[in-house]
């Protein structure tokens, strides 16, 4: 069709993305532009600039599921324009959502009848799981409180110093008082007795963890129900305990299944897990399990009617995706009792051969237990010249993201690395780490060390020697930058060959 | 390969899935099945049960987006498996989500220079942005009257009783009283006047919609805003005001962009509005902004290092997708102005003609405006037969899923029918659903009246009499209607 055409409008339809104009402008950073653009230019440019993430599946600080069978993908996709919340509309996903409750109030040993319906919801993650539970027992405290004639304004929550974030966020949004038990060297996770002895009569719960985010070791949940029994017999206080398994409840019940740390223990009322982490579903889905209806207070139960039927809702976010609850269910049905086991064995056994590797290399102290969520946590055992936040840097110029921090309190002055084993995490994989962390020690060793301390110490200790400070500091960067060009040549050589 | 195989070992690899012996299993309802299912059976069976859930295209009840691209749908499924809080893993995506943030905050007219980072931040919906504004509020008010040594543990917020769940929810579960300004016959939304009256020391802000739920009309915040200032200068107290622009956010800019109801106006501290709504983006996405770095507390945001690298975090979710953060990116650039505006404008003609076509029948009232959010809200003008509840059942067995629903406090003897506008909503389907609607009236023409009164004694055998002539109808008619399709 030979119609004369303006060159703009040819622009548009006939030049390849990569010969148009687009390609030339600045993405809009804080305004919108005033035109539209073609969507295959859209696409090319956010795709292109999006290579400059890191990789997903070499994230090895995160414990988000990375990966999904094609299969379930392709559920996922087909879901991704229904809105979870319109329960009247969609009812096969809302009771999709609902077998799950139930098959993980279940897994979790919930005292329930053969088909009786448990108590729970699904949320974006276990963040808003963990602010409903709380929410629940600071009511619960309060009614009761009121009931006693007793001021209820002082509400206070126990638990280890190793709580992710979102118990403090809890805390601070809803104002509630955190009694942190402190971590001590070669103790870090929350001890029970300590914890006991914290708790008084305006704790509204004590919250465990199964899976420490720090070294992947579980609470001893057990003794701390034990001990907190004795101690509301003798107070006379209900003091209830919630689990925090955001990755421990989809391990436990597959490789752990003696150990006693859910609903089978009387005083735990609620837990909490993340589907997105062991659950092994993308990120944004997590579940929280009650007990039972006496432990979720009625009044925080939501009726609305103006989607046009009535829906009860007790979660923090309203409108969200429905994909997450598919594929957990999908999930659930697939692998089944013995494919949950078998990837968690598999996870488990190549933990394991990670762990032996950097034993062997005699550098490392190994701090996480081989119980607990399959990880690796360690550091090193002569952190003088160079220390673990080196390791990590160097480790990402490999591809790795290997995340190093320090401890809580007290144990600050305790620096990790954490590696991850997740489902996608193969042999081979954990092999080939091993590999590069030798190379990278190997590296470091050749550098010269990071004496930034000693050498603001000394200038402390005369006082004006700022000058000199900084220009030993200039001298250090300088060889640094050397020795590094040249390891870097080096590699450039071996790589070309 | 003739190898002799068990009946299960063959079942596995060979069998395709409806021949094999999973689909005579009940699906899994309470336990953990113990054995693994293949694959193509586990996503057969979901796939087939979720034949049966609403279609996401014709559920008008929503505004929430439910047509995106292909293109778009390919960055979506790519950035399916990042976990959207690595910042320091994903520092391309981070940056997206701050590119979106300073965007919407321009759109907005927040006061900021050329190149000035606004304050605001990405959440899971409308819900989540409120929760963070009501705290924001919350907790500069308590700071302020603790520095005044007065009393900060009675908060309230007043806002119209049209308020969407989130507002009770945020009042519920964070201790604040709720004020509602009471709706009433004819006049939908919160009345400014007042709502300035309800406003004492203790009220933390007030919330203006920008685009009611119930009928989509836009709240007069300018007007609001005045009257405010005029009783802030009387009492000295400092009341804000946030506007929940959940839907109107993505429209009036584009439709009105003189409607002054933003950072404009001086009192306006935090707007929230829903990506997932005329932000046209799946749902999963809200966008809350603040004027400026004052209206944020400081102690409310939280530094973590564990993830490897500080990063700063004030939202209520954690762990959570990236996928909604690209797509409203990619909408943002790819549309630009004019496609914004071009949709919002089809989708206001398309909301106009199917107000005329609902006109027409000379049966219905409407109760929404032509300026606000594109949705068509009518009540019958004669329910003594029939009421909107039957409308909307009937509807379904064409496939439409339009809701009815009583009006709040204190006008719930108002009962309507809403259509939502969405971008995918064409002209050919707005002209379908006035057909359909036709139709279906007369069918409630021909049958006999919903008896909804009280039972007294003697009424009980004349109400079983009219049910059976209603059913006996509806029997005929649907008859009627299966004949037709077979023979086609």
């Amino acid at each position: 069709m030979v119609l004369s055409k303006t060159s703009s409008e040819s622009d548009v339809s006939v030049h390849s993305t990569f010969a148009s104009r687009y390609v030339r402008t600045s993405l809009p950073r804080f305004k919108m532009a005033e035109q539209s653009i073609p969507k295959e230019a859209a696409f090319q440019i956010i795709n292109d600039e999006l290579m400059l993430d890191g990789n997903p599946r070499l994230n090895l600080a995160s414990f988000v599921t990375t990966w999904m069978e094609p299969e379930c993908d392709k559920l996922i996709m087909s879901s991704i324009n229904k809105n979870y919340v319109d329960m009247d509309e969609y009812p096969v996903t809302t009771e999709l959502q609902n077998r799950c409750v139930n098959i993980i109030a279940h897994l979790f040993n919930a005292p329930l009848g053969e088909s009786e319906a448990a108590v729970g919801v699904g949320t974006v993650g276990s963040s808003e799981a963990i602010m409903l539970a709380g929410l629940a027992f600071k009511r619960k405290w309060q009614n009761k409180m009121k009931a006693q004639g007793k001021p209820f304004d002082k509400p206070n929550i126990v638990t280890g110093a190793n709580v992710q974030v979102c118990w403090e966020k809890f805390a601070r949004y809803f104002e509630v008082e955190l009694k942190e038990v402190k971590l001590t060297q070669d103790y870090y996770v929350m001890d029970p007795d300590k914890a006991v002895e914290m708790v008084d009569e305006n704790t509204i719960c004590v919250a465990a963890i199964l899976g420490s985010t720090l070294n992947g070791e579980f609470e001893d949940v057990k003794r701390l129900n034990d001990l907190l029994v004795q101690k509301n017999n003798e107070t006379g206080w209900d003091t209830p305990i919630h689990v925090d398994a955001a990755s421990g409840g989809f391990i436990a019940p597959f490789l752990y299944p003696e150990l006693e740390w859910d609903f089978r223990l009387p005083l735990v009322k609620s837990i909490n897990v993340s589907g997105h982490k062991y659950g092994l579903v993308y990120a944004g889905i997590g579940w929280v399990i009650w007990r039972s209806k006496d432990d979720l207070p009625e009044e925080l139960i939501f009726h609305i009617n103006y989607l046009g039927a009535d829906q009860p809702t007790f979660t923090l976010n309203f409108s969200k995706g429905s994909s997450q609850v598919i594929a957990q269910y999908y999930q659930l049905i697939r692998l089944g009792h013995e494919g949950y086991t078998n990837v968690m064995e598999n996870c488990k056994e190549n933990m394991l051969v990670l762990k032996d590797g950097l034993e062997k290399t005699g550098q490392f102290n190994i701090i996480s237990k081989d119980d607990g969520v399959p990880l690796v946590a360690f550091s090193l055992k002569d952190n003088s010249k160079h220390n673990e936040f080196e390791v990590s840097d160097l480790l990402r110029r490999y591809g790795w993201i290997v995340p190093a921090y320090t401890m809580p309190p007290d144990a600050q002055h305790v620096t990790v690395l954490r590696v991850v084993i997740r489902e996608d995490f193969s042999r081979t994989l954990a092999e080939r780490l091993v590999c590069d962390i030798k190379k990278v020690l190997h590296e470091l060793d050749s550098l010269p060390s990071k004496i930034v301390a000693k050498v603001e110490e000394e200038g402390e200790k005369n006082g004006s020697v700022i000058v000199v400070k900084k220009s030993a500091l200039e001298t250090q960067r300088e060889i640094t930058t050397i020795w590094r060009k040249f390891v870097m040549d080096k590699k450039k050589t071996n790589g070309v060959c | 390969m003739g190898l002799s195989k068990t009946f299960s070992e063959s079942d596995v690899s060979i069998h395709s899935t409806f021949a094999s012996r999973y689909v005579r299993d009940s699906a899994a309802k309470h336990q953990m099945p113990e054995n693994s299912t293949p694959k193509e059976v586990a996503y057969q069976m979901i796939n087939d049960e979720l034949m049966l859930d609403g279609k996401p295209r014709l559920n008008l009840a929503s505004f929430v987006t439910t047509w995106m691209e292909p293109e778009c749908d390919k960055l979506i499924m790519e950035s399916m498996n990042k976990n959207y809080v690595d910042m320091d893993e994903y520092p391309v995506t981070t940056e997206l989500q701050n590119r979106c943030v300073n965007m919407i905050a321009h759109l907005f007219n927040a006061p900021l220079e050329d190149s000035e980072a606004a304050v605001g931040v990405g959440t899971v919906g409308s819900s989540e942005a409120i929760m963070l504004a009501g705290l924001a509020f919350k907790r500069k008010w308590q700071n302020k009257r603790k520095a005044e040594g007065k009393p900060y543990d009675k908060p309230n917020i007043v806002t119209g009783a049209n308020v969407q769940v989130c507002w009770e929810k945020f009042a519920r579960y964070f201790e604040v009283e709720l004020k509602e300004v009471k709706v009433r016959e004819g006049y939908y939304v919160m009345d400014p006047v007042k709502a300035v009256e309800m406003v004492d020391e203790n009220t933390i802000c007030v919330a203006a919609i920008l685009g009611s739920t119930y009928n989509g009309e836009f709240e007069d915040v300018k007007l609001l805003n005045d009257l405010l200032l005029q009783k802030n200068n009387e009492t000295g107290w400092d009341t804000a005001i946030h506007v929940d622009a959940a839907s109107g956010g993505f429209i009036a800019p584009f439709l009105y962009p003189e409607l002054e109801w933003d950072f404009r106006l001086p009192l306006v501290k935090s707007i929230n509005v829903s990506g997932h709504k005329y932000g046209l983006v799946y749902a999963g996405i809200g966008w809350i902004v603040w004027r400026g770095k004052d209206d944020l507390p400081e102690d409310l945001i939280f530094h973590i290092d564990y993830l490897g690298a500080d990063q700063p975090t004030f939202t209520l979710n954690f762990s959570k997708g990236s996928s909604q953060i690209i797509a409203q990116y990619y909408q943002l650039i790819r549309l630009g102005f004019e496609g914004y505006r071009n949709i919002m404008e089809n989708c206001h003609k398309n909301a106009m003609v199917l107000k005329d076509g609902l006109d027409k029948t000379g049966r219905f009232d409407i109760l929404s405006k032509d300026v606000g959010v594109p949705v068509v809200a009518f009540s019958l003008k004669d329910r003594s037969r029939h009421d909107e509840f039957e409308v909307s059942e009937l509807l379904r067995r064409f496939g439409w899923i339009v809701p009815a629903y009583t009006m709040p406090a204190d006008a719930k003897h108002v009962s309507l029918l809403r259509v939502v506008i969405r971008e995918d909503f064409s002209r050919t389907l707005a002209e379908r659903l006035v057909i359909d609607i036709t139709k279906v009236l007369q069918e409630l023409d021909r049958l006999p009246a919903k008896n909804g009164g009280e039972v007294k004694n003697g009424k009980k055998s004349e109400d079983e009499i009219k049910r059976d002539i209603a059913t006996h109808w509806k029997k005929i008619v649907m008859a009627k209607k299966t004949r037709i399709i077979s023979c086609s």
